[in-house]
């Protein structure tokens, strides 16, 4: 699986409050969550988002509250992957889950500007930006058949 | 080489021995999802055309998010929650009134050496009586609660040791604190945390809950208590029988460790927008505040209103102060003992069994510019309201202290 698109940045610890804030956990409704996905930190997100970006951020992104919401959002509003330093256990699989690729890069908060394009492959946690190539932790194992799937309830239905 | 509790835990889940940094698949003792998440998780399983649970005994429900419901779509989520309870039989439903999820949990329900899964990143709760519980999203608790099962990543296990007792004033939420502004919110990350205390009693499990609770903002995959004693005790005056115990073993090896001196602590405040940007309170006593929270699942429980009510009894609060027991059971018990006379009588507003504040959700959010201190777990940005209010976080000793003067106060310092 291969995904590509033009980097949009952000820092270290972004917390799913900030990813989807809680007064719009009554519904699941992707084009709804979209719509304010970010909202707190970059109101203009949505737009920014809306031609597929890859998603570039440094460490635990995804942290705090379970919320799904907050990959339901983010892949909806157009994010086609998230390339971190490192994920929050519980965002990570939320991604997975609903098909979001997240792989993490070690050094890639330094490597990336906004605005590059990058190219993932998905597998191999390979990532291209520019000239340079660095190497991610791919999606392996139960993960991957999951995210092939399209999710854990699609396994599920496949294996049972 | 003996085992550590969480290789202990995950192997007998698992059915055979596990090492951290593997992946595996294991059996679930409990699953639980409260209203704000539940209603996804049944969604999920609806789509996937699956109506059976694994055990009808084995779910918990709570409303606590929505409860009592502040508006009609809120009052809807919670009827489509209790269809899918009748629909499926599920023995443990706690409707309005009762309390939040986890705090039910150490209430009734979690036992050592269990593993617990629920739609909620607090799980980490249970882990205060030796459970290794971990939140999950709400298609992976929808799985858990059809198949009884699910996989996980072993994590590498950490040993903290807490020695000595607290002094006055210091309790669950500066050990936490300090475990954050040491070591910032990535380091736990794919490690679980196995707390052993030196001194059972020295550390009851309203403290131990509180640890557990922030786990999950240090992001350690669980943040369990060694079983011992006190852990014994507990269920026992709870619940009336005596659980089984498991222990690691003497020799089990952990790559890493850390003593913490909690003699040594001072009361401890986490300062706007993140966990782990720690301060002591006597350096921030110059912030005033706008509202004072007193509650949430992280500190909400008897002894954190036995502390605001020695501070509060016989004075009135200069700031709006809320204060919201985390159970029927705490409150109950704080009102036997006089300690929710002693708030209302100093101007707070008290009610029971929600989340309320804590997520911005009602009964008190923030507004624009406001300033909040509060006893709950997250200071994220708009995560009480507003994205241009402050949160400082701090145990009950500092919130109770702060209301009295309206600002950040050191209650070391409160005659
Ligand atoms: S009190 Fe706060 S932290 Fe606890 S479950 Fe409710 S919203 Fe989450």
């Amino acid at each position: 699986m291969i995904v590509e698109g033009p980097v949009l940045k952000y820092g270290d610890k972004i917390d799913t409050d900030v990813i989807i804030p809680a007064k719009y956990l009554k519904s699941t409704d992707p084009a709804f969550l979209a719509q304010h996905a970010m909202e707190p930190i970059d109101p203009q997100f949505y737009q920014r988002a809306s031609k597929g970006v890859i998603l570039v951020a440094g460490k635990v992104f995804g942290m705090g509250s379970s919320r799904e919401q907050a990959a339901i959002a983010l892949k909806a509003a157009g994010v086609r992957a998230v390339l971190a330093e490192s994920f929050a256990r519980i965002f990570y699989r939320n991604a997975v889950n609903n098909g979001l690729p997240v792989i993490t890069v070690p050094g890639i908060s330094r490597e990336a500007s906004e605005g590059q394009i990058a190219r993932v492959i998905v597998e191999s946690g390979e990532v291209r930006i520019g000239e340079r190539t660095l190497k991610g932790k791919g999606i392996t194992g139960m993960a991957l058949k999951i995210l092939e799937s399209g999710g854990i309830m699609e396994y599920l239905a496949k294996v049972s | 080489m003996g085992y550590t509790l969480t290789e202990k835990i995950l192997g007998r889940a698992a059915g055979r021995p596990v090492s951290p940094g593997e992946v595996t698949e294991l059996k679930v003792d409990l699953v639980a999802f409260h209203d704000l998440t539940g209603y996804h998780v049944i969604e999920v399983m609806e789509k996937a055309g699956m109506s059976k649970i694994f055990d009808q005994e084995r779910l918990v429900v709570a409303f606590d998010h929505l409860s009592p419901p502040p508006d009609p779509r809120s009052a809807e989520i919670q009827v489509s929650i209790r269809k899918f309870v009748r629909k499926m039989g599920v023995k443990n439903f706690h409707d309005n009134n009762v309390g939040i999820l986890h705090q039910l949990m150490v209430e009734k329900y979690a036992e050592p050496g269990q593993v617990i899964l629920a739609a909620d990143s607090h799980t980490t709760t249970s882990g205060a009586l030796g459970a290794f519980a971990q939140g999950m999203g709400a298609s992976d608790i929808a799985a858990a609660v059809v198949t009884g099962r699910t996989w996980m990543t072993v994590p590498e296990p950490f040993k903290v040791s807490l020695k000595g007792a607290p002094g006055k004033w210091i309790g669950g939420k500066d050990v936490a604190l300090k475990l954050l502004g040491e070591f910032k919110a990535d380091y736990f990350n794919g490690k679980s945390i196995e707390v052993h205390v030196e001194d059972p009693h020295s550390f009851p499990v309203d403290y131990r809950a509180t640890v557990s609770n922030m786990g999950i903002e240090m992001n350690a995959d669980a943040l369990m208590f060694v079983p011992d004693a006190e852990t014994v005790r507990f269920i026992k005056e709870n619940r009336g029988y005596e659980p089984k115990v498991i222990t690691p073993d003497r020799d089990a090896s952990y790559q890493e460790a850390y003593d913490l001196e909690l003699n040594k602590l001072e009361p401890l405040v986490a300062v706007p927008h993140s966990v782990d940007n720690v301060k002591g309170a006597s350096e921030l006593e110059d912030v005033e505040v706008d509202q004072v929270f007193i509650g949430s699942c992280t500190n909400g429980r008897l002894s954190d209103f036995e502390v605001a009510s020695k501070i509060l009894k016989g004075k009135k609060v200069r700031t709006r102060t809320i204060a919201i027991p985390a159970s029927y059971e705490q409150f109950k018990k704080a009102m036997d003992l006089g300690y929710i006379k002693d708030l209302v009588d100093s101007g707070c507003v008290v009610t029971y069994g929600t989340c309320g504040p804590c997520l911005g959700g009602h009964f008190g959010v923030a507004g624009p510019g406001e300033t909040v201190l509060s006893t709950s777990s997250r200071n994220f940005k708009g995560r009480m309201g507003s994205p241009d209010a402050k949160v400082y976080l701090s145990g009950p000793a500092v919130a109770a202290a702060t209301a009295l003067t309206g600002k950040i106060t050191d209650p070391r310092g409160v005659q």
